[in-house]
């Protein structure tokens, strides 16, 4: 293949082959970066949180007022729950994964640290927490009886003696490996607290991609607090296949228990997921459809260029076809010029790509880009224009050589 | 002559119909995508209270200092976006500027008349009166509460509209009671309907939420210890137990807004504020020198980061989009203008001077721009919708299609069109007549 007469040819038509390199190196770094976003939402959204999911939901209870005889209702709510049939355990806490709201605090091994090692949400749990949530105990023991006092509301500064930890969290605190027994420094309590259990995996409630817990997102330390507080989440699971029947059931007997209170909503964790992913799925979606249609886009305006050139070439193609070039020598014509457009794209494109995801990293607290996805969408962009090149590169081969011979 | 050249435009465009739907498309589905977004990212950036924004100012002292450990949230300069109680004890007492309101969210549940009614649950906000002139909330019936009332702890409230139709089935209900958490608390005014995007005067949660549906007393709610809904930040050090404890602790959960309304006024509040800094630190209360800062309304959504990294990335997606959609449009009217170079040639060899034949092609673009902006406004139609069902509530809220945005679409069709069609035009005007009629 002779790259001479391609390269004056193009040299005469400067302008639209610069028109479809851009084009294309543009469509380039959009489509990388645009895939690497999607992959990042996505495996993001499926991040286990480490509960129980399909079968626990949570009951968003608000009682009328202060009443006095609260930890009474309380335990008497969590009771019944507990007695429904159908249901596995029940317990109430300050908040739960995906839920976008909760504790943060400091966490250390000595009071006298200049600064907490690390940050963690706050969860907590009676003993019945890690059996209603489903958690995996990989290490130690759960809260009994004796580990857990009431805690009335937030500003009630009772301590905790013992807490239950993540794996990644102990590993963080303590990288050998010897979490289990030692004693930390949770930085709102004023005492240390042994670590008795490390569950395998509980998420943070916040789940928006560099929003707050987002650096942190394994960390959490579950505290031995019967919550005590106006408005809490009773976690309930349910034997497996028996969730909406529970559900059912549980909200008609808090009303038949107590009227003064308000259910604003039974949640089933599938559900809560949904709701705590939509933005990321939402972003995902409309990037796919964006990139489908930049690519379309391109693709088209590839065929209509090349439509062009052909046209205006007719006559020349039909004197190479009478002077003996094979149809087959002329779509390859056809198809290394693009080919040779779409390098000169893809080399300016990878460039682009890395320019905008670094500049996203910066601006957006996004990862770096694997340089795999820009060499990717360089290859996807020369077998786009091979693609689009084809129906009018074949129109040219069927040029009938007798043209040549006619008048134009 | 328009009219002929709009003629000659639309006889030329049907001549290739291809290539003419091909540049349509391409233009309209840029714009789509582009106004699309840039719907959104207007009203996620606007300026909530445009006649106002330079004159109300979100306060922010530094509490904590440079040595606290648990620095967990709060910017580069160790400034947090909500003040303690003390400091807002402090300033509203001084009185500094000619209208301020410490606040915070607030929650209640709420016992309807009719037994038959199940309590539900209502989002308040505690203010003081100034509220409501500092951020030009309308009233549709009675008014804010007294400033005895701030004082006295008054159980007042002022409802929203749509609670007002709710409870009280859009009457006017002023002089009627609620009961909030079993206690009665008098309406004195009912709000017409009020949805600041973003919810600029507290952003620390639910920036796009619903607005407030009721409003009372700061110091009422204060007195009746009713808790925060927002955020609350102790940096580690929650102090003593028990609301009393909370309140004199150095924990941050409430906002803080001055209306400053000359330069002078803020030159004299920054001195203020520092002032009010160093007596604290003359206390014993702080032990560093004094920190603080004000900032306008528009400063403050920057702050506060308070269009979505979503939304900017998708806008940023989109008008690359566009970028590629005029590049090719921009080839493709090359391709067609040159195909008709001919013709060009005999108008030219006929008389027609450079500047017609310029302005002949270029019409022809602003026609292409205009039926791409109408298919781009068709689309970006439908992509809001798309994004009304994606994306969550919130979201869906500022995506509204209004006259602006119509206008706006189809002039940056327009002038992007003929933008991209400058450069073919001027090589159709520079087209060689002699060269062109050799040869035919």
């Amino acid at each position: 293949m002779q790259l001479r007469p391609i390269l004056s040819a193009m040299r005469r038509n400067k302008v639209g082959a610069i028109l479809i390199a851009v084009q294309m190196a543009i469509t380039l770094a959009i489509l990388c970066n645009g895939l690497f976003i999607i992959q990042e939402r996505i495996a993001s959204s499926k991040r286990p949180t480490g509960v129980d999911e399909a079968n626990v939901f949570e009951i968003d209870n608000m009682w009328v007022g202060h009443p006095s005889d609260l930890a009474a209702r309380l335990a008497g709510d969590v009771a019944a729950l507990r007695g429904l049939p159908g249901v596995a355990d029940a317990f109430a806490t300050n908040s739960y994964p995906l839920s976008n709201g909760g504790n943060t605090d400091g966490v250390m091994l000595h009071p006298d640290q200049p600064q907490s090692m690390a940050l963690s949400a706050i969860y907590y749990a009676d003993e019945h927490g890690l059996s209603t949530l489903g958690l995996k105990l990989i290490a130690g023991r759960d809260f009994n009886a004796d580990d857990v006092v009431d805690k009335v509301g937030y500003t009630d500064l009772t301590e905790a003696s013992a807490v239950i930890v993540t794996r990644a969290l102990a590993d963080r605190l303590f990288p050998n490996g010897d979490a289990l027994g030692k004693s930390i420094y949770v930085a709102s309590q004023r005492m240390q607290s042994q670590i008795v259990g490390i569950v395998d995996r509980l998420q943070v409630p916040w789940t928006q991609t560099g929003g707050w817990g987002s650096a942190f997102s394994e960390n959490s330390t579950i505290e031995p607090f019967r919550f005590i507080t106006q408005s809490s989440d009773y976690m309930v699971r349910a034997q497996p296949g028996r969730l909406s029947e529970v559900m059912l059931a549980a909200r008609r007997k808090l009303f038949e228990i107590n009227r003064g209170r308000v259910v604003d909503q039974l949640l089933p964790m599938t559900v809560a997921r949904q709701q705590a992913y939509r933005d990321d799925r939402g972003l995902a979606v409309i990037l796919g459809v964006v990139c489908a249609a930049l690519v379309l886009v391109t693709a088209f305006g590839i065929v209509g260029l090349t439509s062009y050139w052909v046209a205006q070439r007719r006559r020349q193609i039909g004197i190479r076809r009478a002077l003996g070039a094979t149809k087959q020598a002329i779509v390859q014509y056809f198809q290394t010029e693009n080919l040779l457009i779409a390098a000169a794209g893809a080399a300016i494109g990878i460039a682009l790509a890395v320019m905008l995801n670094l500049w996203m990293v910066n601006s957006f607290e996004m990862h770096r880009m694997h340089m795999m996805y820009a060499l990717v969408g360089a290859f996807a962009v020369l077998v786009l224009g091979q693609a689009a090149v084809l129906w009018p590169a074949l129109r040219a081969a069927s040029i009938p050589p007798a043209l040549a011979t006619r008048g134009a | 002559m328009f009219n002929y050249y709009f003629k000659l435009a639309l006889r030329s465009l049907k001549r290739n119909v291809v290539l003419t739907v091909l540049m349509i498309a391409a233009i309209g589905v840029g714009i789509g995508a582009s106004m699309t977004t840039l719907t959104v990212f207007r009203a996620m950036a606007a300026d909530p209270i445009p006649e106002k924004s330079e004159h109300l100012f979100a306060v922010q002292i530094d509490n904590w200092g440079p040595g606290r450990k648990n620095v967990v949230t709060g910017d580069e300069e160790h400034l947090q976006p909500q003040i303690s109680y003390p400091d807002a004890v402090g300033l509203m007492n001084a009185h500094a500027a000619r209208r301020q309101t410490a606040m915070y969210a607030t929650g209640f549940a709420l016992t309807p008349d009719n037994p038959q009614l199940l309590p539900f649950q209502v989002h308040a906000r505690a203010v003081y009166r100034d509220f409501f002139e500092m951020f030009e909330v309308p009233f549709q019936s009675g008014g804010a509460w007294s400033a005895a009332d701030d004082a006295d702890r008054t159980a007042v409230v002022v409802i929203g509209r749509e609670l007002n139709d709710k409870v009280f089935a859009g009457a006017n209900s002023v002089g009627k009671t609620l009961n909030l958490d079993g206690h009665d608390y008098r309406v004195v005014g009912v709000l017409d309907h009020w949805q600041p995007i973003p919810k600029y005067y507290d952003l620390n949660t639910d920036k796009y939420g619903k607005s407030d549906e009721i409003f009372l007393p700061f110091t009422t709610a204060i007195h009746g210890q009713a808790g925060g809904w927002g955020n609350n930040n102790c940096g580690g050090e929650i102090g003593e137990p028990g609301w009393e404890g909370r309140l004199r602790s150095e924990c941050v959960w409430l906002q803080y807004w001055a209306e400053l309304p000359s330069a002078q006024d803020v030159d004299h509040y920054r001195a203020f504020l520092n002032n009010y800094a160093s007596e604290q630190r003359k206390l014993g209360r702080f032990h560093w020198p004094p920190h603080t800062r004000i900032r306008d309304v528009r400063q403050w959504l920057v702050y506060q980061h308070a269009v979505s990294d979503e939304v900017r990335i998708l806008v940023l997606v989109s008008f690359s989009f566009l970028f590629v959609c005029l590049l090719n449009a921009m080839g493709l009217m090359l391709a067609k203008i040159m195909g008709r170079a001919g013709d060009i040639g005999v108008r030219r060899a006929l008389g027609a001077n450079r500047g017609a034949i310029f302005n002949q092609c270029l019409i022809e673009a602003g026609v292409v721009g205009l039926a791409g902006g109408v298919l781009g406004l068709a689309l970006t139609a439908l992509g809001l919708m798309g994004l009304r069902s994606l994306l969550s509530e919130d979201v869906g809220r500022v995506t509204h299609l209004g006259w602006t945005d119509v206008s706006t679409a189809v002039l940056l069709a327009i002038v992007a069109t003929v933008l991209a069609g400058l450069y073919p035009t001027w090589r159709a005007a520079h087209v060689q007549p002699a060269w062109q009629l050799k040869a035919q």
